[in-house]
């Protein structure tokens, strides 16, 4: 085995939120002060958990269906690809997801927004990428909430996604907005992505294709990992 | 050329909505021939517990291999290793962990203890456990090493911990617990406190 065998994962230069980012305030006790030390990727960074359908039931991937009666608000499908950033699917990777109701409320102990909780819905999901990466969630819209960072601070509507790729390097957890949203302006954990081009790639878009005639709204959006360095792994395949 | 990466954002507060899983802390089932226990809170700049994070372990199984098609040694085959001398043969090894953290700030990983992994033009690397921490408060995940206070010899040697400034090495070396063998403690600390030093965290 020789070490230059082994893949290499680009890195996302310009691409993620700086942890140190102060107009979120809970992150200025929690973002650590010192720059990190650079870790050349070995066997196991480039390696990972490869999970597969043992994590998934039945009704993971439909958060309308979990329950005895439907949740209340606007039924949406959400679909897409897991792809990396050469262009190539991701394939058999688990995605989970969580959100709150229609009302903007968690099913969570420590929301105290003062919205109500709907019996029926959990806001919990879980599906594996097919063999072309595609994913697909049944669920409904999830609302704006408030929250206490800033005097009359709200989120956008959100959906929160964890991904696995096939390395522990790919590993990913984001959230995906909704087009047009008016409070993404006073934001601070959208506006933390510097480049304004990726914050775009943070939105899904609206899709009469996806679009249900008579049941559900399509909404499509595709999630892009970190791709394999070309240069590195086309010379020592 | 990393145009098109989707970026990342903040598990927020209610990440124990989506991520925990029943098993999640057991890499290995608690009973195994071998099994050690992790423990240790993740702590923030007052030294105040973080109860809302969620640790996330990848490691080697105990013969420095990883069921993953990428390492060599693989021949191209996925999934879960059996531990060999250590699980009797029946047991699965997922070498993944996950573990949300409690009010105290505190999680729990039971594993079973990595083994060296080979080196090429360099020396081998300890046994390791790579630690990725989500938090409210962490617009992205951050990266440590977890390695093993009784593997001095090999930590000496190990080509990662050499590139770490010597004065910060051993907040990547968790403690053997006196009189409990097999167990292990180790803090995470997002930022330095009268709790201690901040944690070494690597760009991967
Ligand atoms: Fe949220």
């Amino acid at each position: 085995m020789t070490a230059a065998a082994l893949p290499s994962y680009q890195r996302p230069v310009g691409v993620h939120p700086p942890l140190d980012s102060p107009e979120y305030r809970s992150s200025l006790l929690r973002a650590p002060k010192l720059a990190p030390v650079p870790l050349p990727q070995r066997l196991t960074e480039v390696t990972g958990p490869l999970l597969g359908a043992e994590r998934v039931t039945g009704t993971d991937a439909d958060l309308t269906r979990r329950h005895p009666a439907e949740p209340l608000g606007e039924r949406i499908i959400v679909t897409g690809r897991v792809l990396d950033s050469d262009g190539r699917a991701v394939p058999d990777a688990l995605i989970e997801i969580w959100q709150a109701n229609a009302a903007g409320r968690y099913a969570h102990g420590v929301d105290n927004h003062p919205a109500p909780l709907d019996p029926n819905f959990d806001g919990a999901g879980r599906c594996l990428t097919d063999s072309a990466g595609r994913y697909r969630f049944v669920t409904i819209k999830p609302g704006a909430y408030p929250w206490r960072n800033h005097l009359n601070a709200w989120r956008p509507a959100h959906i929160h996604f964890s991904l696995f790729g096939r390395a522990f390097t790919q590993r990913l957890i984001t959230q995906m907005y909704f087009p047009g949203d008016p409070l993404f302006g006073q934001d601070p954990i959208f506006n933390s992505v510097p480049d304004p081009a990726a914050r775009q790639r943070m939105i899904c878009r609206f899709d009469l294709d996806v679009t249900q005639p008579d049941w559900a709204l399509g909404y499509q959006w595709d999630i892009v990992l970190r791709g394999r360095d070309q240069a590195v792994f086309e010379e020592h395949r | 050329m990393t145009a098109g990466i989707t970026p990342s954002q903040t598990v927020g507060p209610f990440l124990a909505i989506g991520l925990p899983w029943p098993d999640g802390p057991y890499v290995v089932d608690p009973g195994t021939d071998g099994a050690i226990t992790i423990t240790g809170r993740v702590l923030d700049g007052a030294g105040d517990p973080v109860p809302d994070a969620l640790v996330e372990s990848w490691q080697a199984a105990p013969d420095g291999s990883f069921g993953h098609p990428d390492d060599p040694r693989s021949g191209g085959s996925r999934g879960v290793v059996t531990p060999g001398q250590h699980g009797g043969g029946s047991e699965k090894f997922r070498g993944f962990g996950r573990s949300a953290t409690a009010e105290d700030g505190s999680y729990l990983l039971v594993t079973l203890k990595p083994g060296i992994l080979p080196g090429n033009e360099e020396h081998a690397q300890a046994p390791h456990l790579d630690l990725s921490v989500f938090a409210r408060g962490l617009l992205d995940r951050v990266v440590t090493r977890l390695y093993f206070g009784d593997e001095q010899a090999a930590n000496d040697a190990d080509p990662v911990l050499g590139t770490v400034p010597a004065g910060r090495r051993d907040t990547l070396i968790a403690a053997p617990v006196a009189g409990r063998p097999g167990s292990y403690s180790f803090d995470i600390r997002l930022q330095a406190s009268q709790a201690g030093p901040e944690t070494v965290f690597f760009d991967v």
